[in-house]
């Protein structure tokens, strides 16, 4: 195939080896962690530098020519999938800690460095980077920065956004911008603020600036086993209730329990349908004294079983089989949808028992693991793409759980953001006018609609659909989803 | 000035005239004073909870709310705002807090404003009533523009209605004063008591008297062994009740600047507390554990040159009078939200 003069411009423009246009090499960028869907990219451009950055993205403004930033490619809603005749910008080789400064407790990144790296490089200082998404081992802070990324903590720590202070981008006009800075205060109108949880759809992060927090001495990590799921959403209610601030609040049921037993070997109590999961952290004199309270709550909460981690090991497996629980899912089924829709906390056992309904009604599985402290829904729907209308039956499921969020007051993203797949809910959860304003405020930053073209808002033609099932990376059993 | 009563008559007061900017208390007056044509629309009427659900850890209240008759609200179910809101005394509303972007010495535990608005409502520069960001503690769909009208000063719409996420608030708190010696020596102790297994709830400074002045709260048993532990490291002392009760008082309502003088906030890092201290002719406060600056003139004294972000809330110094980056971009989205400056431009 002849090379499109546009090509031969951009091969021209950066070093050689920077910019790859051959099909085996793009093949890797099709898709991402949202598998049904896959496009191929006119050509990937590799940078090593800002700079490299810089001038791709000039030069995409200049050709008008569609661009799709991408970390590592783990999105669940289909956000760094390519754009057809466009390109991908991948940034994973620009993965410098350009900055760590443990008496401010803030680290300055490039946005390929990868989330549990952060962490790592502050430890030594007794710091730690918060946002926890289950993909941090892979996922990196400019994929989260663009998604705002959550975790098992946000209830009490938030989520990326929270922990972002200041960043450097290169705006999708060319324009490169500073916002914020080393500061946990600002002055003026909170401009990160603004371009975290953009979605790719302003341009791209070059530089981000975040806090660091001190590790908490002390963990008290318990598991509680009940015979209904309602009985353990009762439990979280009453945890919250009562004053305590729980690092994190997570419930998993029936089938993710099974599912983790199979995967991981994980041990629950014997008869359970569901079973909640509740961290309290902090210095050790405040949590022993915090535990007696729990230990009072979930002494009336009706457990069959209540299992206290003794140690760092016990602590270590109650996460494994939590975090693993979703993947572990996955393999009872060849594919599967996972969503992220938020309710209020108070009709949790609600939404529960509407899901079961639906997936009974339907003969669609649905497993639930979620961070019930802060009304996180995780439905993970389950079907065989081979079967024909499975896909179709999954995808109806999805949406009446996306609608009943909505109905309820919610969110139909906690953290997963809109992307590709939930393009067409975003006008159900705002009206005709709120989504004027989100598309004036993306034309602000990009006038021509070249950055990750097709996410976020409704449009015409639909990304294609292929094959299914897990994420490479959780087949390679590296991570697993939450 | 207009006084709207209800969301719709905002809306409308919004749109009957070409220039307007939305005013509070008036708390903290620099933020709106702006030239004479543009109409001054009070929220004062526009006041209540519209929602509380004690049991979510969320409320929506109108932009004209007082702050102390939510913090009353949210004290009776054992809940508070983590960021202490400032001038709560003085009869700060909700939203000209969020315009301001002011948050109080318990923003160094759990974060500040920003970390704990959730969704607004508000009238753009078209008078369309639009809400954005949600009601429930976690949300990522669609632009976070709650998030940029924190310190946005009324430039970029008028508030109608904010909600927030508010925490539990434990029971017991203890207040301790640490001797710093000198401006060194207290930068040193913000920056080493922050990295700590204290998990402290406020760490400001009281340069004027070389002093450090930490909370911490909790059950009463823990605290008291934590509050020995870091009097053991540092020559200090735990405040009385009264006295603690009106350390903080203090704080959030500015009882130590110059009354009727210059006050503004700046944005600095620990590192900078130093250089802070040493501003000529200021009396100046840390708070956030060496993250924001107050610098307080008397009437008639010139501001000093600010190497940092900063905000003039009270007197004569201009508005943004530190450092001050403009970029194209911030232009773009005063257009799209406002494109015919019906709210005053940040620099005016
Ligand atoms: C197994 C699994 C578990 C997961 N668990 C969680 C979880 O617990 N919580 C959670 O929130 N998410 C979770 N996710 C989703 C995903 O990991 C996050 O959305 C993550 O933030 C994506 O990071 P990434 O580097 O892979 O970004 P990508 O997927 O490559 O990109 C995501 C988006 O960011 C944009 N982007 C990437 N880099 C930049 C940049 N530098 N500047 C501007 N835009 C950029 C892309 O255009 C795209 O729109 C999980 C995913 C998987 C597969």
């Amino acid at each position: 195939m002849e090379t499109p003069s546009v090509l031969r411009r951009l091969l021209a423009l950066l070093p050689t080896g920077r910019v790859l246009v051959e099909a085996p090499a793009l093949a890797a960028y099709e898709s991402d962690g949202l598998t049904a869907f896959r496009t191929r990219p006119l050509a990937v451009v590799v940078p090593e530098t800002q700079d490299e950055v810089i001038a791709a993205v000039r030069f995409c403004h200049a050709e008008k020519l569609p661009f799709v930033a991408r970390g590592s490619g783990t999105s669940l809603s289909g956000g760094s999938l390519p754009v057809a005749g466009g390109i991908v910008i991948t940034l994973n080789r620009l993965n410098r800690i350009v900055r760590l400064d443990p008496a401010q407790r803030i680290a300055v990144v490039e946005p390929g460095v990868v989330n549990s790296a952060v962490t790592l490089a502050a430890q030594p200082h007794g710091l730690h980077y918060a946002p926890d998404p289950s993909s941090q081992p892979v996922c990196t802070i400019g994929g989260n920065v663009a998604f705002n990324a959550g975790g098992a903590h946000c209830l009490k720590y938030g989520m990326t956004s929270n922990h972002v202070l200041g960043l450097k981008a290169v705006l999708a006009t060319g324009e490169v911008v500073e916002f914020g800075g080393a500061s946990r205060e600002q002055v003026g109108p909170d401009w990160t603020g603004l371009f975290v949880g953009n979605e790719g759809l302003f341009g791209i992060a070059l530089e981000i600036t975040v806090q660091l927090l001190p590790r908490a001495e002390t963990f008290h990590t318990v598991l509680a086993g009940y015979q209904t799921l309602e009985q353990a959403g009762d439990a979280v209610s009453a945890v919250v209730a009562s004053g305590l601030l729980p690092g994190a609040l997570e419930i998993m049921d029936a089938l993710a329990l099974e599912a983790a037993v199979a995967a991981v070997h994980a041990d629950y109590p014997p008869g359970c349908e569901a079973v909640a999961i509740v961290e309290l952290e902090g210095p050790r004199e405040v949590v022993a004294a915090d535990r007696l309270r729990l230990e009072e709550i979930l002494a009336k909460s009706g457990a069959v079983e209540v299992r206290v981690a003794k140690d760092a090991a016990e602590r270590l497996a109650i996460w494994k089989g939590r975090k693993s629980a979703f993947s572990a899912v996955g393999r009872l089924s060849p594919d599967f949808i996972v969503q992220d829709g938020v309710v209020p906390r108070r009709r949790l056992g609600e939404a529960l028992r509407k899901i079961s309904g639906w997936s009974r009604e339907m003969g669609v599985r649905c497993a639930n693991v979620f961070h019930a402290g802060d009304g996180n829904l995780h439905p993970l729907i389950l079907y065989d793409g081979r079967e024909a209308g499975a896909l179709e039956r999954a995808e109806q499921l999805a949406g009446k759980i996306l609608r009943m969020c909505i109905e309820m007051g919610g969110s139909i993203t906690g953290e997963h953001g809109v992307g590709v797949e939930k393009r067409e809910y975003l006008p159900e959860m705002f009206g005709a006018e709120e989504m004027d304003c989100l598309k004036r405020i993306r034309a602000a930053f990009d006038p021509l609609g070249i950055a990750n073209p097709g996410k976020m808002f409704p449009e015409k033609n639909a990304p294609t659909l292929t094959q299914h099932g897990l994420h490479p990376l959780e087949q390679a059993g590296v991570i697993s989803r939450e | 000035m207009l006084s709207p009563g209800s969301i719709s008559n905002l809306v409308e007061c919004v749109r009957s005239a070409p220039r307007v900017i939305a005013i509070g208390a008036g708390t903290k007056p620099r933020l709106s004073r702006v030239a004479t044509d543009v109409v001054r629309l009070s929220t004062l009427k526009l006041s209540g909870i519209v929602e509380y659900e004690p049991s979510e850890f969320t409320f929506t209240a109108l932009a004209g709310t007082p702050l102390r008759d939510i913090a009353a609200a949210l004290a009776e179910k054992g809940q508070y705002l983590p960021f202490d809101p400032m001038l709560a005394e003085a009869g700060a509303t909700l939203g000209g807090t969020v315009a301001a972007g002011l948050s109080g010495p318990g923003r160094f535990r759990f974060g500040g404003l920003r970390d704990f608005i959730l969704g607004v409502r508000f009238v753009d520069g078209e008078g369309r009533l639009l809400r954005l960001g949600g009601k429930v503690v976690k949300n990522a769909a669609g632009f976070d523009l709650p998030k940029f009208f924190v310190g946005s000063a009324g430039r970029f719409g008028a508030l109608a209605e904010i909600s927030f996420k508010v925490f539990p608030r434990a029971v017991t708190a203890l207040t301790l004063r640490i001797e710093a010696g000198d401006a060194v020596a207290v930068g040193r102790i913000l920056a080493e008591a922050a990295n700590t297994r204290w998990e402290l709830d406020a760490l400001e400074a009281v340069p004027a008297e070389r002093a450090v002045m930490t909370r911490l709260v909790g059950p009463a048993a823990a605290i008291e062994v934590l509050a020995k532990e870091i009097l053991g490291r540092w020559p200090g002392a735990v405040l009385g009740e009264a006295e603690a009760a009106a350390f903080w008082r203090g704080t959030a309502e500015f009882a130590w600047a110059h009354p009727g003088g210059t006050l503004v906030k700046v944005a600095v890092t620990p590192a900078d507390v130093p250089a802070l201290l040493s501003l000529p002719a200021a009396h100046v406060r840390v708070s956030a554990g060496g993250n924001a600056g107050y610098v307080s003139l008397p009437g008639g004294a010139a501001l000093p040159e600010l190497r940092w972000p900063a905000v003039t809330l009270r007197g004569e110094a201009p508005l943004w009078p530190g450092a001050k980056p403009r970029f194209e971009i911030m232009r773009a989205v005063k257009s799209s939200l406002d494109p015919r400056s019906r709210f005053p431009n940040l620099d005016e």
